[in-house]
């Protein structure tokens, strides 16, 4: 094993720990603490890729900016674990089906992908996630999709305004 | 020396460089905490603390002292373990900043050729947004583990400052990278060593943008409501005592102490004296000048810093939320169009 696949490992174990804590911690403050970590394992698997930008407007959107929203939310809200409703077991079980046929269906879909197969992933090579050229990606090759969905933005942007001015 | 295909000196160099910026960050931050009350002593004409040492220089090793003998007191409604983690994250956030600071040009030590900075990465200002964006997290966990009304209004006010004062912040720096051409901080500064002139003389519209946003991001007065005495008691530390309290404090001043050393790197030429030739004195002699030149400009800063502190009233908090939204924001976007026009016409 090299150093990168110990770093592989050690991070997709990180994400998947975390990514289980979200689900079974009962204050939902930590479970929104939990998913911070899974976006910083994220990030550090994006490095891995030589997506050096890719890995740190991650963790400024995601964690910097709509997990503390999310933290607002909670904190206002002022959720308790002993005030959480309790779901019935009806709906416990179909939630467990669905996802399960989920989960089957999406594992079987990457299986099954020709594009996939006998493909290797780009560690440390490739530069297209380094500034320079995923830049001029994005302004030459992509820049109708990119403008129209900055123009989007902005008018999520303006709405967000007119809902709070009300 | 290869192990795992690892160059362990390198990992070596590393880690002893980054010990050595922490503890002198550490070290500069005890001693700002002095030169504040100093500062303080000097602009309300009184004599500031005198007693213990000459000049009272062993003022801060004796707080210091005091605060780690202190009793350690956890509420017992707060949520421990996030009150315990609220401090750390505090102190963590602000020293991951210096990563990415070039504090020098490179040194030879025993024949190794040694760059006096932790990480050049091509997207080094976007890590310094990064760190800041999750700064925040320290005081909104720690006023929230508390549970006590005072921090929690104090985590929100500090929540929802930070993510306005970020934007301003954000759009005074596209202006610069502009014109920079580079994340990179090593190559802004070099750049600024090179050409003829440091990017204030650019950006001076941006770089008042900036350091505004980076007194409301330190949460430094005028922009200090999170801690407002009189409404809020004490703001988001209300609950701690002893070291924790420390932390938040100390946290306090290596943010002013960063934020500084950004300011300096990316608008006043970082670690180049000005009228001295670099070329004419051996290697290492000219980077222990340039360091000893960005911790002067530091040092300067700081002093800004505590100036302001004590000439200017807090704000009103919703002065604060128009200034930042409706007045820095509007003069931010009105700095990039200007920056973009004329990199348009000197096309």
């Amino acid at each position: 094993m090299n150093t990168l696949e110990i770093l592989f490992y050690a991070l997709s174990a990180f994400a998947i720990v975390s990514a289980v804590m979200v689900l079974i911690s009962k204050n939902p403050i930590h479970s929104v603490l939990w998913l911070i970590l899974v976006f910083f394992a994220i990030s550090g698997h994006y490095v891995l890729l030589n997506a050096q930008f890719l890995a740190i407007v991650n963790i400024i959107v995601y964690a910097g900016a709509i997990m503390v929203l999310f933290l607002f939310v909670i904190m206002l809200m002022n959720v308790k674990k002993d005030k959480e409703p309790q779901k019935q077991h009806l709906v416990k079980f179909i939630g467990v089906i669905a996802g399960g046929s989920f989960l089957t269906l999406l594992i079987a879909l990457v299986k099954q992908t020709s594009q996939l197969e006998g493909k290797t992933v780009l560690l440390k090579e490739g530069t297209i996630g380094l500034i320079h050229p995923l830049g001029k990606a994005l302004f030459s090759d992509y820049v109708v999709p990119f403008e129209i969905s900055s123009v989007l933005f902005l008018s999520a942007m303006v709405g967000a305004v007119i809902i709070g001015k009300k | 020396m290869t192990i795992l295909s690892f160059d362990w000196a390198f990992i070596i160099e590393k880690l002893i460089m980054i010990a050595i910026i922490v503890f002198a960050s550490l070290g500069i931050a005890l001693y700002t905490t002095f030169g504040e009350r100093k500062v303080a002593a000097i602009l309300q004409d009184r004599p500031g603390p005198s007693r213990a040492g000459p000049f009272g220089l062993l003022q801060p090793l004796a707080d210091g002292l005091k605060l780690i003998s202190k009793e350690e007191i956890i509420p017992t409604n707060a949520n421990k373990w996030l009150f315990i983690l609220g401090p750390g994250l505090a102190m963590t956030a602000s020293l991951m900043t210096c990563a990415v600071i070039p504090w020098g040009t490179a040194i030879d030590i025993f024949g190794r050729h040694v760059e006096l900075q932790i990480a050049d990465v091509n997207i080094g200002i976007l890590y310094v947004f990064a760190v800041v964006s999750m700064g925040v997290y320290g005081i909104m966990i720690g006023g929230w583990a508390s549970n006590n009304k005072f921090s929690l209004m104090s985590a929100l006010r500090a929540a929802s400052q930070a993510i306005s004062y970020e934007l301003a912040m954000g759009l005074a720096l596209i202006a610069l990278l502009m014109t920079t051409g580079s994340l990179s901080l090593k190559t802004i500064v070099e750049q600024q060593v090179d050409g003829k002139w440091w990017n204030i003389v650019y950006q001076p519209l941006g770089f008042l943008l900036f350091f505004i946003a980076a007194l409301a991001e330190c949460n430094r007065t005028p922009f200090d409501l999170p801690e407002a005495e009189n409404e809020l008691n004490f703001g988001y530390h209300q609950e701690y005592s002893s070291m924790k309290l420390g932390f938040y404090l100390f946290a306090e001043y290596i943010n002013m102490i960063m934020s500084s050393a950004i300011m300096a790197s990316m608008y006043f030429g970082g670690y180049d004296l000005p009228f001295f030739n670099e070329a004419s004195v051996a290697p290492n002699i000219a980077a222990l000048i340039g360091v000893g030149t960005l911790l002067i400009k530091i040092v300067l800063f700081i002093f800004l810093f505590m100036w302001i502190r004590w000439t200017i009233p807090r704000f009103r908090y919703d002065q604060l939320m128009n200034l930042g939204w409706k007045t820095m924001i509007p003069l931010a976007l009105f700095n990039l169009l200007l920056t973009g026009a004329v990199i348009l016409a000197k096309l």
